[in-house]
């Protein structure tokens, strides 16, 4: 007797692909269309169309040029940036560097604890930038950075109605995602764990759920360390992550930006390949059918 | 008086938001620049024609590294 430990989200994913899009059978000489397929494997968040599905934090990057160096590594084309006092003092643009390196802005509210105040820094990141996206955050508790749900809401609710595309950063609770979609929000960003804390996904099924119960692009926010948890983001559905302290604080940060590329491509692989369901015995791989008689031992 | 990004400042009301800016060294055409003035957005188009009131509490924003 043969028993499984899936997950109900687990046995629909692995019964059937999560869309027609991700149903590509490999077999033979189709492993090179598949694969020319899946490197063509694009994201659309509100029209825009990203080849991507990493997207950088430029925080805690040590200096300018090691952040242009990450993003080449990265191959990412959207980043976050933060809007702050101007300081007289402060050398090179990083504006400039953004430009040059051909990346789309995506404006947060970082530090904000009110809606209030991040509807406001969201209108003045669009006078700043000139975009309408805005990766909203607005923070319920200065020891866990963890988001406050009702602010978040009545936020995302005001920007919506004006306008904005917004990507709210938010807890991993699949009821306050589902209301963030249902107001109108252009994906959903919830956490694996605390911002910066590099502790993973802590509750992979929360992530699981919120996949089926939204229909717009789910990006795994805060908490991804290393390149695994960008992978396991992938492989338990979500379109996309954004790294930022895993690789900006990483001791080396070019070369993690190239890991946590080649994990989230990893992750979106065996995600649409779909994986096997997991068992608590064993599933023999080689047939019994042939197998010789050998005698008395 | 004015207060400017947190500090007292020299500059006086009546001043442009285009004026102060200048003083900070940023060109007017600069992106990702944006300007509150007591709480509220004032739009790139009217930094030229904006005069600031007595006491006004100016924020000079700009793009920092974050999230």
């Amino acid at each position: 007797m043969r028993e499984t430990i899936d997950t109900p989200a687990d046995a629909a994913r692995n019964g059937a692909p999560a869309s027609p899009a991700d149903a590509s059978p490999v077999s033979g000489a189709a492993a090179a269309a598949a694969a020319a397929a899946a490197a063509a494997d694009e994201l659309t968040i509100a029209g825009r169309t990203l080849r991507s599905r990493l997207l950088l934090g430029t925080g805690g990057f040590p200096s300018l040029a090691l952040l242009a160096d990450a993003i080449a590594a990265s191959g990412c084309e959207l980043v976050t940036v933060a809007l702050r006092r101007v300081d007289p003092a402060a050398r090179g643009s990083l504006i400039d560097v953004l430009t040059d390196a051909g990346v789309e802005l995506l404006p947060n509210t970082a530090g904000c604890h009110t809606a209030r105040d991040a509807v406001l820094t969201a209108r003045l990141a669009r006078e700043a930038f000139a975009t309408d996206w805005i990766k909203l955050e607005v923070i319920g508790d200065e020891d866990t950075l963890l988001p406050d749900a009702p602010e978040l809401l009545r936020a995302a609710e005001e920007l919506v109605d004006d306008g904005f595309v917004v990507l709210p950063y938010t807890t991993d609770d699949p009821v306050l995602a589902r209301r963030l979609a249902d107001i109108g929000c252009a994906a959903v960003m919830p956490l694996g764990s605390p911002i910066g804390s590099g502790m993973g996904i802590r509750n992979p099924y929360n992530i699981a759920l919120i996949r089926e119960r939204v229909s717009v692009p789910v990006v795994l926010d805060a908490g991804v360390g290393t390149a695994s948890d960008a992978a396991l983001a992938m492989e338990l559905g979500c379109d996309a992550v954004l790294a930022a302290s895993a690789i900006s604080r990483a001791q080396d940060p070019v070369r993690m930006a190239a890991a946590m590329r080649a994990a989230v491509h990893a992750g979106r692989l065996a995600r649409t390949a779909g994986r096997i369901p997991r068992r608590l015995y064993a599933t023999a791989s080689t047939p019994d059918e042939g197998l010789p008689d050998l005698g008395p031992g | 008086m004015i207060v400017l990004n947190g500090q007292q400042s020299d500059v006086r009301a009546g001043e442009t938001v285009s004026a102060i800016l200048g003083r900070l060294d940023l060109p007017l055409d600069a992106r990702g620049v944006a300007v509150a003035v007591d709480g509220e957005v004032v739009p790139r188009a009217q930094w030229g024609s904006y005069a600031l009131a007595e006491h006004a509490r100016v924020e000079v924003l700009t793009a920092m590294q974050g999230g």
